[in-house]
């Protein structure tokens, strides 16, 4: 489709910019300089987007479009993932309104930024051509790389934005030379182009299944790099610690969905016809085991719960990336349903890190102790959820992400990949157990009670119940199920 | 209904106890008590209901009543599906029943009740579901559901060690279910469905699921998470640590039920729907068909023989409940009728006898704040009664013929014998090893000078002997009159494919 007629579809889009744009702008227009209301304006872009994103998919019908010359894409897929996105960013703009760590005079661009990553985040979910999916990877990468900055008093977090940045160029460099390589021998952009014309060659007997291995090799360091998979995650651990917690949150969760989806788009788009003569989904099962692996073994000594959260999400990252070694369509619906789990799970926890920032000033798992006993039990309980969510027990709703992983993994027959997956499983529960037993067994040190303000129940609520219901109720899986078409199969 | 209404019944009595005000503790015991008490009545109406004479022997229901059948995920076609055998409501009693002991024995508990009862009612609606569920991934999800509830309950309200003893239980339990889920997904995605009759039906000759290699794999997936739970040698070393640090109900409530979780998982799962895998294991030829008779044999005399060594009162109950749980797994392997009726009714009255024994050794740490065996020495003067009730208990555990431990373990052994004769004969080591201790502890505890510190020990109280009378009244009565419950179980006995001739 030509550009003008495929702006209608990218509407959504020019909202989240609009409201971007509009933050600056409000910003600037504050006499007060109070950031809070550029977080309500952002909130509202957030929602309007979200609305946009529901309403362009159910009237222009037609669940499969290529807009802009074949740069972008519109499916249920990247609809998926918008939705996811557009959640987590909403839910970062709340965390970040009630976190203290954020200097509340000053950060009105902050949201800003916050709109733009999200921008660029919904360009990597619908990439189709090579250009885009660099480009939209810069867009996320460099914005994220202020915010994780953004502490600007903290040497910490100056600290961090330098190693992301780092990180980020030497990654993002090299994934560029692997896409120029896919380029050269193919001679097109387009990533279903790429997967047709390299069946060719291979079927021809031209094909070089180095030059092809290379290509793809680099362009893991690329896409690695933004799902934190070994052995391209040491940023991570870092980047989290020093990030302020919401933006800890958001990169987590947004960021690992948004660098899966386009793992998947590329990957599946170009590669799928390839097992044969490249056996690359085994180079990412071991890629997958190993993530897992080193991410839960380097969480259990870990005392600062952020740090402890980074790695516990780089071991969920090695389980989502089990489902994408699959190249089946039930393996991209357990990672999408994973995601989904992931998004409440995962941010609930970051939450509650926040509340403790805020009122114990404690970041280590120390600062938990005797946490029942200081503040309402539902916080601690809460805490517990998310946590024993993650390590996946049932009945919450981890436990029936990692179900449909593993069930994936199984019906094709890996069964060594799911036994490391499950055990790592057993060894995550030690750390995530290790918090919950200084909130519960232990007594604290100091008895003084906290309390909390009304809003951070009510935000805690919001992420506990998708936690405990989401497994038992049909729609998720079938809105997961849908999401897939177009992308295999 | 009867079995929804059973099972949801503690839950709502969690939510009902969570909404009670926390000053209240009276309050909120006696609503914990009237819940738990509901159950038992439920479990007593199914036990009179359960009807004993369908007749013959149906091989395509498997003896199943009170079902109930609904989808409930409907993309994967999960079912929440209940029913119950013989076998079933035989343990769904034997829960019930220790419902209210417990909360009775939970009496004392000084911090936190409302979070203990609401627990312990989560705990429950845990164990009644896994005894019911007929569809293997809502079994899985009850028998995970324990899990969760047992660690706090450990975790906060145990011991000195407890926090120990807490994650030590969580991760062994979790490392078995684990394994147990990579088979569950196996068997789902090969049988095409999560339901248990169907799958058992699936697994005979010709079906979906007879395939032998799957079958032996299968079955060690699942074999592994039931052994922790049982526990068989060598995975039982968290169980020592989780009963002498969890608080007395507790204790009661993980020897009297969660073991009989793992040995109910066996029966339900791998010797029923993995016929082949159980033939691979227990047929009787060479190591590997003994290997489940020698892990039976190894669970009793070591067990028995760790119990003798123990100093610590509760430790050596727990130890004599590993040596206990061996006879059970010993009748099971030997795949005989008496054989399996008596390691059934030795699951049920291990759960009254180690419930009892428990129960006891809470009575007299509450009084003394120790459970050094040494220490005490001569309480019998002081406490005639308590001493009266300990002894039943202990000649119930050792053996002794007219109490019920008599029944069990004898059906056990003598079906044992026709196939492992060795192995059997060499079991006994266990039982002789079993007097030796009970009746050492006996001499210890209660014979002998009174301990001076002991002068004025008051006397097991009222509350205290509410608690045991029942479970004793029950020993004695499956001890003279064991085939009330071997009636009961027969059905299933023959219906599920446990017995070969």
């Amino acid at each position: 489709m030509g550009n003008v007629n495929s702006l209608v579809y990218f509407i959504p889009e020019l909202v989240l910019v609009i409201a971007a744009v509009a933050a600056v702008l409000y910003d600037l227009m504050l006499k007060d300089r109070n950031s809070e209301k550029v977080a309500y304006l952002s909130l509202v872009g957030v929602a309007a987007t979200l609305i946009a994103v529901i309403i362009v998919r159910s009237t222009l019908g037609a669940p499969e479009q290529s807009l802009f010359l074949g740069m972008i894409r519109l499916d249920n897929f990247a609809v998926f993932f918008k939705i996811i996105i557009l959640i987590a960013t909403g839910a970062t703009i709340l965390f970040s309104m009630n976190s203290d760590e954020l200097d509340r005079g000053t950060k009105g661009e902050y949201y800003a930024l916050l709109l733009a990553v999200t921008f660029g985040m919904f360009l990597m979910a619908s990439s189709t051509h090579l250009l885009m999916v660099y480009l939209s990877l810069e867009t996320v990468s460099l914005t994220s790389y202020i915010l994780a900055g953004f502490l600007t008093r903290s040497p910490r977090s100056s600290e961090t934005a330098f190693k992301y940045i780092t990180y980020g160029a030497v990654a993002s460099g090299t994934m560029l030379f692997g896409l120029s390589l896919l380029f050269g021998l193919t001679g097109t952009g387009d990533v279903t182009q790429i997967g047709t014309s390299l069946v060719e060659m291979f079927n021809s007997g031209e094909g070089s299944p180095v030059t092809v291995l290379v290509a793809i090799t680099f362009i893991m360091a690329g896409v690695g790099y933004k799902i934190a998979s070994v052995p391209f995650h040491m940023w991570s651990p870092d980047v989290y610690e020093g990030a302020p917690i919401p933006i800890t949150a958001f990169l987590s969760v947004a960021s690992k969905a948004a660098g899966f989806a386009m793992f998947i788009r590329l990957f599946y788009s170009s590669f799928q016809g390839l097992t044969e003569s490249i056996n690359w989904p085994l180079m990412l099962a071991i890629i997958s085991a190993l993530t897992m692996t080193v991410g839960n073994l380097a969480a259990l000594p870990q005392q600062n719960v952020k740090r402890l959260l980074a790695y516990s999400s780089i071991a969920h990252g090695g389980y989502l990336l089990m489902g994408g070694v699959l190249l089946t369509s039930e393996g991209v619906q357990a990672i999408l349903f994973y995601l989904i789990v992931y998004l409440f799970m995962n941010l609930g926890a970051f939450f509650v890190v926040i509340l403790i920032a805020n009122e114990v000033g404690s970041e280590t798992v120390d600062g938990y102790r005797g946490l029942v006993s200081r503040a309402p039990w539902w916080v601690s309980a809460s805490m517990a959820i998310f946590l024993f969510s993650l390590t996946g027990i049932p009945p919450f709703a981890g436990f029936f992400g990692k179900w449909l992983l593993f069930s994936a993994v199984i019906r094709e027959g890996i069964y060594w990949l799911a036994i490391v997956g499950l055990l790592n499983s057993v060894v995550s529960l030690y750390y995530y157990a290790r918090i919950v037993k200084a909130m519960l067994f232990e007594t604290a040190d100091d008895t003084e009670p906290i309390s909390f303000p009304a809003a951070n129940h009510v935000l805690l609520i919001i992420f506990v119940i998708p936690t405990l219901f989401i497994g038992f109720i049909d729609i998720f899986y079938k809105l997961s199920g849908a999401s897939v078409k177009g992308i295999i199969g | 209904m009867l079995l929804t209404a059973m099972i949801f019944i503690p839950l709502v009595g969690m939510i009902i106890v969570l909404l009670l005000p926390q000053e209240n503790e009276n309050q909120i015991k006696w609503v914990t008590l009237g819940v738990t008490v509901l159950p038992l009545l439920l479990a007593v109406i199914l036990f009179v209901a359960y009807d004993r004479t369908e007749a013959p022997y149906d091989q395509s229901d498997l003896g199943i009543q009170f079902e109930y059948d609904t989808v409930w995920i409907s993309v994967f076609d999960i079912h929440y599906h209940v029913g119950v055998d013989g076998l079933s409501v035989m343990l769904l009693l034997l829960t019930a029943l220790l419902g209210p002991i417990c909360v009775g024995a939970s009496w004392k508990i000084e911090k936190g009740i409302k979070a203990y009862m609401a627990l312990f009612l989560l705990l429950e609606t845990g164990m009644l579901g896994f005894f019911v569920a007929l569809d293997l991934f809502l079994f899985y999800v009850f028998f995970e559901l324990t899990l969760l509830p047992m660690y706090f309950l450990i975790g906060i309200w145990g011991g000195p060690r407890r926090e120990y003893a807490a994650i030590k239980f969580f991760l062994y339990t979790l490392f078995g279910s684990v394994l147990m889920l990579i088979a569950m997904i196996a068997v789902y995605l090969k049988g095409g469905t999560f339901d248990i009759p169907t799958l058992i039906e699936a697994a005979q000759p010709g079906g979906a699921l007879s395939d032998r290699t799957f079958q032996i794999w299968v079955f060690l997936g699942f074999f592994i998470g039931f052994a922790v739970k049982v526990p068989i040698f060598p995975f039982h070393t968290w169980l020592p640590d989780a009963h002498v640090e969890a608080p007395t109900a507790i204790s009661v409530i993980l020897a009297g039920v969660l073991l009989k979780m793992g040995t109910y998982g066996l029966v339900r799962v791998n010797f029923a729907m993995l016929p082949e895998g159980m033939n691979y294991f227990c047929n009787g030829v060479g190591f590997i068909g003994n290997s489940l008779a020698i892990l039976a044999f190894v669970n009793i005399v070591y067990g028995s023989l760790c119990a003798l060594a123990q100093t610590d009162f509760k430790k050596l109950v727990a130890y004599s409940s590993i040596g206990h749980m061996g006879f059970v797994i010993l009748g099971l392997a030997a795949r005989n009728e008496s054989g399996v009726s008596g390691a059934i009714l030795q699951m049920f009255n291990h759960g009254v006898i180690s419930a009892m024994l428990f129960l006891l050794v809470g009575v007299v740490y509450d009084r003394t704040h120790h459970r050094d065996i040494n220490g005490f020495g001569g309480l019998g003067t002081k406490m005639p009664i308590y001493m009266g009730i300990t002894t039943l208990a202990f000649m119930a555990s050792l053996g002794l013929p007219g109490l019920s431990g008599f029944v069990g373990e004898a059906l056990a052994l003598l079906g044992a014998y026709s196939k492992f004769q060795m192995l059997t004969i060499l079991s006994t080591i266990g039982i002789v090893v079993g007097a030796a201790y009970f009746l050492w502890t006996l001499q210890r505890v209660f014979l002998g000078e009174l301990n001076p510190k002991y002068a004025d020990i008051p006397e097991i109280n009222r509350r205290e002997i509410a608690t045991l009378v029942p479970l004793g009244i029950l020993t004695i009565v499956l001890g003279v009159w064991p085939s009330i419950a071997i009636d009961m179980f027969n059905m299933a006995v023959n219906a599920l494919p446990l017995v070969v001739q």
